[in-house]
């Protein structure tokens, strides 16, 4: 197995008592990948990604990032490692601001959680990363409202711009485009474009037009199998992947 | 800015100046207000674990009984030195809180309530049944203490209890303060809100829990050693289900999540009780039952948001003039 890859899958199984969710999916990234994860609903992809981030503890096969093997790690733990992901369903503090959900994952990312004194200082580093980071984001006008006040667009901002702040070496975006109204999609296009290019990205993703625009390849999974891998042009080629997938919502 | 400031300060100075002027006010009452020193304490300890971390619990019972036997036991047998019983409690506490917090801690909502409640029912039911140990039904008595630092005296008068007391809140207020203002505390109130947000950021959500759990655990039972301590007395009461539920309800009304809601709450909660009691033994509990009410359903934050609430109902009504 090659240490230069930034994540590495090998056969990984998992099975639901007879259900097989996962098998023998093998899964390459290297340092500054783009590859889109796609496949009809019910294909595993959510288990995969639960798999990877030790949500669900796999039956077989080996996950390593950068070379470690991740068995056994919590999520937590993997999170600390480098391999953090965003999340289909926003995940935010929704009493908080947008700054401050961004602050405490530094606050976390930096191990400040035990400063019982002096923290002020610290905090104030956080912040103002955080203001930067939005700033970055191009979302610097939303840092003072609380989350729950936010448009949705934004929210799925922030949940990128939170994942970066923890400056992971793999980065899993799940469906960063689910819920966002057609207008405010081409800022979350951005937002993807601007990632930065040494970061290992996986994307899980059913619009199709994200996939073409963002991957450079593709790995298209059906029943818990990888059915076909490849460059866009191969994939929206393939007859197989026009039978189980594109077949069924065309481009 | 700066007049909230001041607000601010004045809201820090006052609930102790209130607490020292008490001491002088009311000397024949001193029994009365070290119980409320006690409770307040207590509730601030179910505000770290049930307001900040949102550990759903009716469980901390257990831990403010557990202190008190702890304390009352250690006096008997061991030591008659008050702050060397009080040590013995939160540590007995702590380790308590560790290893319950431990089994518990991986559940949440209905389960996690019912689990704790298990844990005061079992500890209740011990202590009723070991009554070679904690004299069951009749309490444990014959609890003498030297004199802390030799000097200040335990006597029927009040006056030591009720500064100790008085002291041991201010100690733990301070670390609380510090706890919930720092990362340690934002993690916490972010676990609250969401943990799985918390879990994606890196952090080790379960081990927080127990450790502010713990903390919770020492405070809680560091009041029941005062209680001890201040009665030279323990009673079955202090495990029961009740007592739980009791400061509960003093920290809702007072408002969570503020640490001053338990000064305010067990405070309302003991005065309305003594003084509704004096009228009719009954009356209190239907009055304390309203208060809450009331509180639940007008205020969101507690009595603690009286203030800020009647001034957002005079902009109101201003708004509604100029109009």
């Amino acid at each position: 197995m090659s240490t230069a890859q930034a994540l590495s899958v090998r056969g990984l199984a998992k099975r639901f008592g007879a259900l097989v969710v996962a098998q023998e999916i093998d899964l390459d990234l290297a340092p500054g990948a783009r590859v889109a994860l796609i496949g009809p609903n019910g294909a595993g992809k959510t288990t995969f990604v639960n798999l990877l981030t030790g949500f669900l503890e796999p039956d077989g096969g080996r996950i390593e990032l950068s070379g470690e093997s991740l068995q056994g790690l919590r999520p937590e733990q993997r999170v600390r490692r480098g391999l953090v992901r965003t999340h289909q369903i926003n995940q935010l503090l929704a009493d908080n601001t947008a700054r401050d959900n961004l602050a405490i994952a530094i606050a976390e990312r930096d191990r400040h959680a035990w400063r019982l004194f002096r923290f002020g200082r610290q905090w104030g580093r956080c912040r103002e990363e955080a203001q930067q980071r939005l700033e970055e984001m191009e979302t610097a006008a939303t840092a003072d409202r609380r989350v729950l006040e936010l448009p949705y667009g934004e929210q799925r901002l922030l949940e990128i711009a939170i994942a970066l702040s923890l400056r992971p070496r793999v980065l899993l975006l799940d469906e960063p485009a689910a819920g966002v109204p057609s207008h405010e999609t081409e800022v979350i296009h951005q937002a993807l474009d601007r990632l930065p290019a040494d970061i290992a990205i996986l994307i899980i993703e059913h619009h199709m037009g994200v996939v073409f625009r963002f991957a450079r390849e593709i790995v298209v999974l059906a029943q818990g199998r990888v059915l076909a891998r490849g460059s866009p042009a191969a994939i929206s080629a393939d007859p197989r992947v026009r039978a189980v997938y594109l077949g069924k919502s065309p481009v | 800015m700066r007049r909230a400031r001041v607000v601010a300060a004045i809201g820090h100075v006052l609930p102790w100046a209130i607490a020292v002027a008490y001491f002088f006010a009311a000397p024949a009452d001193l029994d009365f207000g070290t119980q409320v020193v006690i409770w307040v304490l207590f509730a601030m300890s179910l505000d770290l674990a049930l307001g900040y971390a949102g550990i759903l619990t009716l469980g901390q019972a257990a831990f403010f009984g557990l202190g008190a036997y702890t304390a009352g036991l250690f006096a008997i047998h061991l030591s008659p030195d008050p702050l060397l019983g009080h040590l013995a409690a939160v540590g007995v506490t702590a380790l308590f809180g560790t290893l319950t917090g431990a089994m518990i801690l991986h559940t949440t909502g209905v389960t996690l309530l019912m689990l704790t409640l298990a844990i005061v029912s079992v500890l209740s039911q011990y202590a009723n049944q070991a009554t070679d140990l904690t004299g069951g039904d009749n309490g444990l008595q014959g609890i003498r203490l030297d004199p802390i630092f030799g000097v200040f005296e335990f006597n029927i008068f009040g006056r030591t209890a009720y500064f100790y007391a008085l002291v041991v809140l201010f100690g733990w207020f301070v670390l609380a303060w510090r706890i919930v203002h720092s990362p340690f505390g934002r993690s916490l109130d972010g676990i609250r809100q969401n943990p799985h947000r918390m879990r994606a950021i890196g952090t080790p959500v379960w081990w927080r829990l127990l450790a502010i759990y713990t903390i919770s655990a020492a405070m809680a039972g560091s009041a029941g050693a005062v209680s001890a301590h201040a009665t030279r007395f323990v009673g079955l009461s202090v495990l029961d289900l009740l007592t739980s539920g009791t400061v509960t309800v003093a920290l809702i009304l007072g408002g969570t999540r503020r640490l001053y809601g338990g000064f305010i709450g067990a405070t309302i909660y003991l005065v309305v009780q003594d003084y509704s009691a004096k009228i009719s033994p009954f009356l209190w509990e239907f009055v304390v039952g309203g208060l809450l009410i009331a509180t639940v359903l007008l205020l969101q934050g507690g009595l603690l948001d009286l203030g800020p609430a009647v001034l957002r109902l005079r902009d109101r009504w201003q708004a509604g003039q100029r109009k």
